[in-house]
């Protein structure tokens, strides 16, 4: 007979067989025959966050900058409540998660026991997929298929509830075998026709446009390099998504820069304008689409995606290939080269006049704002900080609202799993724990959270992880002492009402940091911010950076919204002829 | 039919709305039903009826038939997204007015009343395959099998002669001829 092991110790020797390194948690009742079995495994190290979220948003970071599944253990009740909207973002990012929580004894359930919640009943919509463990012979089974289930297909969450008996009850335990494949979901549904379809499309298009997202980046590095190589052998630009940024170089200039709400003039009116749209990997959001009815309408539109639901969801398009990323580009590009078809070449002549049209937009220069020698403008304290580490393979995340905006657009990146930020469900408290789960999985690198001083207060207390740990993770905090993207949709929308977006009773950033045992530094001065960041750099530990910027700063070029991708507000001079009426104005 | 999509991308194109009967074959485990539901109403998708029980207990497989309204577009999503749930093994799609599908619901009438008012009753059930599960002296108990239109039009002729309480289930759903969906 096989030796017999419990529930508890069979958590982890899945966790092992599935090369698990690291685990963001926090410990409680219903978890303890789990968390006293940690011992046991030298090499799962346990990271103890302060708060679920933080655990949730830590593995995030892991997992979006590492490729791997990020695996979170919380207890039952407020343990699991609190990890909701870190599920939820995985949920909208597809950032896959494995997230274990413990749940009162089996016979406990449904008595509204101590910190008993319908974990999976709460967590079901905005998990990929949960169970409830009741049978101790389900668990290991279960635990290997969560982890199928969140990094196959597009990735996500999932969560697997575990009531404590079942930690505590005794069983045989074998290796997964081979996976089998599920009720037919496979990835790869396109068809060398519709490869060929695609290529004839890129033949006769005359303003071809490529729109990347996150898609790219989570198909792995190889896509981004496939990416880069269909993108040289066409000659055609690039736009990208807030999620996608890296897979293309920031800096090449065949990149357009970030389209969408707050996008590049010369994004949004090539979008607006082209006859042929390459959508690979992303899913036409509404920071990305605008106003639906005019959405780029002169354009054939191809989809790119391995999630069928995906496809036509908003925007119908010509010709979808449902696929793997990586694998549908490297498709394209393999059929290109054996038909010896040089787009770049034979395009030419065909797509000058769109790249001249595309100069002229440039011009524009949207990304522009007026410096100053007094304060501090937001913009310009990203720029220097890009400056001062591009040459280091930095990582940066970010919180949710200007500077957010600020960061992605000023900030260049040019490779993949670089940017870490809250995109679809836009979770401000999201950049600290993630940066502490970044740091996690490259301890050597610089990891950077541009935040805001509203957002970054949320999750806070993640700085105590930080410290105990030893990660050097740097909070760059554009303080404006508003809920800047707020107090901007305020003015545009509400006649500047500025209601409750002032935070009136800010901590002291410089203590606080002293507070938790880490650096404070405080910039407030153009002059001084070169110095005060390279003391940051030089900081061999985590640091609270207060840089004090212009709090009236807004961020630009925008689309209002219910407005089409070419009519953008360029800045603040010209909002009074493009102001948001009507329909508009109920809009999100 | 509520918009399932975003405020920001109101659409000023309407499509036209139709009904579908969605069948989707699930692992019939713990939550399913709640799985399938909650994708409906979270995602703002209409629910006209629903049917669901196990047909095959050795493979423990349920079969739910959903009717439902959409326009074409909207009908999709709903295919594509239950087609992510993990317990779907797979889904179809007809339309209401679909000949080659038979669709069939059931009913039960409680009629009570004076024997005249029961027998016309009756009567009028009479072509909707009427069944006579129970009576008294003053009641009867009908069952009718038919389409949801054709006991809508029951339901309210009905009154006159002593209807007094009407259970009813959702649609099921079956292609005619030999073929099955696969």
């Amino acid at each position: 007979m096989s030796k017999l092991y419990t529930g508890a110790e069979i958590v982890f020797k899945c966790l092992e067989d599935q090369d698990v390194e690291f685990i963001f948690g926090y410990p409680g009742g219903a978890v303890l025959p789990i968390y006293d079995e940690l011992k046991n495994h030298s090499s799962i190290k346990h990271i103890l966050v302060r708060h679920e979220q933080g655990a949730g948003h830590a593995a995030e970071g892991y997992a979006r900058s590492s490729g791997k599944p990020g695996i979170v253990l919380v207890t039952s009740g407020p343990g699991a409540t609190n990890v909701v909207t870190a599920l939820t973002d995985a949920y909208m990012d597809s950032v896959p998660l494995v997230c274990i929580s413990g749940q009162v004894p089996t016979h406990l359930i449904g008595t509204d026991a101590f910190q008993e919640c319908d974990t999976t009943g709460i967590t079901r919509p905005c998990t990929k997929h949960n169970w409830l463990i009741k049978d101790i012979k389900d668990l290991s089974k279960t635990l290997h298929e969560a982890f199928r289930v969140a990094t196959t297909g597009r990735p996500g969450p999932v969560l697997v509830d575990i009531p404590k008996d079942i930690q505590f009850a005794k069983i045989g335990y074998s290796k997964p075998k081979i996976q089998k494949k599920l009720n037919g979901k496979s990835l790869n549904h396109f068809s060398q026709k519709e490869i060929d379809e695609l290529i004839d499309l890129m033949n006769k298009s005359k303003k071809p446009i490529i729109y990347s997202g996150g898609g790219v980046i989570n198909s792995g590095p190889e896509a981004s390099e496939a990416l880069r190589e269909l993108v040289q052998l066409t000659g055609f630009p690039i736009t990208s998504t807030l999620q996608g940024l890296g897979a293309y170089p920031g800096d090449d200039n065949q990149f357009l820069g970030m389209l969408g709400m707050h996008g590049t003039y010369e994004a949004n009116n090539a979008m607006h304008d082209c006859d042929l749209l390459i959508n690979i990997g992303a899913r036409f959001d509404d920071r990305i689409t605008g106003k639906i009815d005019e959405f780029s309408p002169k354009s054939k539109k191809v989809h790119i995606d391995i999630d069928p639901s995906s496809i036509n969801k908003i925007i119908k398009v010509d010709l979808a290939l449902v696929g793997d990323v990586k694998i549908v580009l490297e498709n394209v590009t393999k059929t290109l080269k054996k038909n010896s078809i040089d787009l770049k070449q034979s395009n030419k002549q065909k797509i000058s006049q769109w790249w001249e049209q595309i100069q002229k937009w440039r011009t524009k220069n949207s990304l522009h704002f007026k410096n100053s020698d007094e304060t501090i403008k937001p913009q310009h304290a990203v720029q220097r900080l890009y400056e001062l580490t591009k040459d280091k393979d930095t990582f940066i995340t970010t919180e949710v609202g200007q500077h957010q905006m600020w960061a992605a657009q000023h900030y260049k990146f040019n490779k993949p799993n670089r940017w870490m930020t809250s995109g679809g469900l836009g979770t401000m408290g999201y950049g600290l724990p993630a940066a502490v789960g970044v740091q996690i999985a490259h301890p050597k690198k610089l990891v950077i959270d541009i935040a805001g001083e509203a957002s970054v207060l949320m999750t806070m207390q993640e700085m105590s992880t930080a410290v105990q740990y030893n990660l050097p993770i740097k909070i760059f905090i554009l303080n404006n002492q508003y809920m800047g993207m707020v107090r901007q949709w305020q003015e545009l929308l509400h006649e500047k009402n500025y209601s409750e977006s002032y935070s009136e009773a800010l901590p002291d950033f410089i203590k606080l940091a002293e507070a938790y045992g880490c650096k404070g530094i405080i910039a407030e001065k153009p002059n001084d911010l070169d110095e005060k960041i390279t003391e940051m750099l030089q900081f061999d530990g985590p640091v609270i950076f207060d840089c004090r910027v212009d709090p009236n700063e807004n961020c630009f070029p925008m689309i209002p919204s219910g407005k089409a991708h070419n009519q953008m507000i360029l800045g603040p001079d010209e909002k009074e002829e493009n102001k948001i009426t009507g329909k508009g104005k109920s809009l999100v | 039919m509520t918009n399932p999509k975003s405020a920001y991308s109101v659409s000023t194109k309407k499509e036209k709305s139709d009904t579908h009967i969605i069948v989707v074959w699930v692992d019939n485990e713990t939550g399913v039903l709640a799985r399938v539901v909650g994708l409906f109403s979270g995602r703002g998708y209409n629910i006209e009826s629903l049917a669901v029980a196990e047909v095959d207990a050795k493979k423990n497989i349920s079969r739910i038939t959903i009717v439902t309204t959409g326009t074409p577009q909207v009908v999709d999503q709903i295919k594509l997204q239950l087609k992510k749930l993990v317990p779907v093994h797979k889904v179809a799609d007809f339309k209401r007015n679909d000949k080659s599908v038979i669709f069939k619901e059931m009913a039960l009438f409680k009629i009570v009343g004076n024997e005249n008012k029961i027998k016309q009753a009756i009567k009028a059930c009479k072509k909707y395959n009427a069944v006579l599960l129970d009576k008294t002296k003053k009641s009867k108990v009908i069952q009718v099998t038919a389409l949801r239109r054709e006991i809508d039009k029951m339901t309210k002729n009905l009154k006159k002669f002593g209807l007094v309480s009407v259970s009813r289930t959702g649609a099921v759903a079956m292609t005619r001829g030999e073929k099955i969906f696969n």
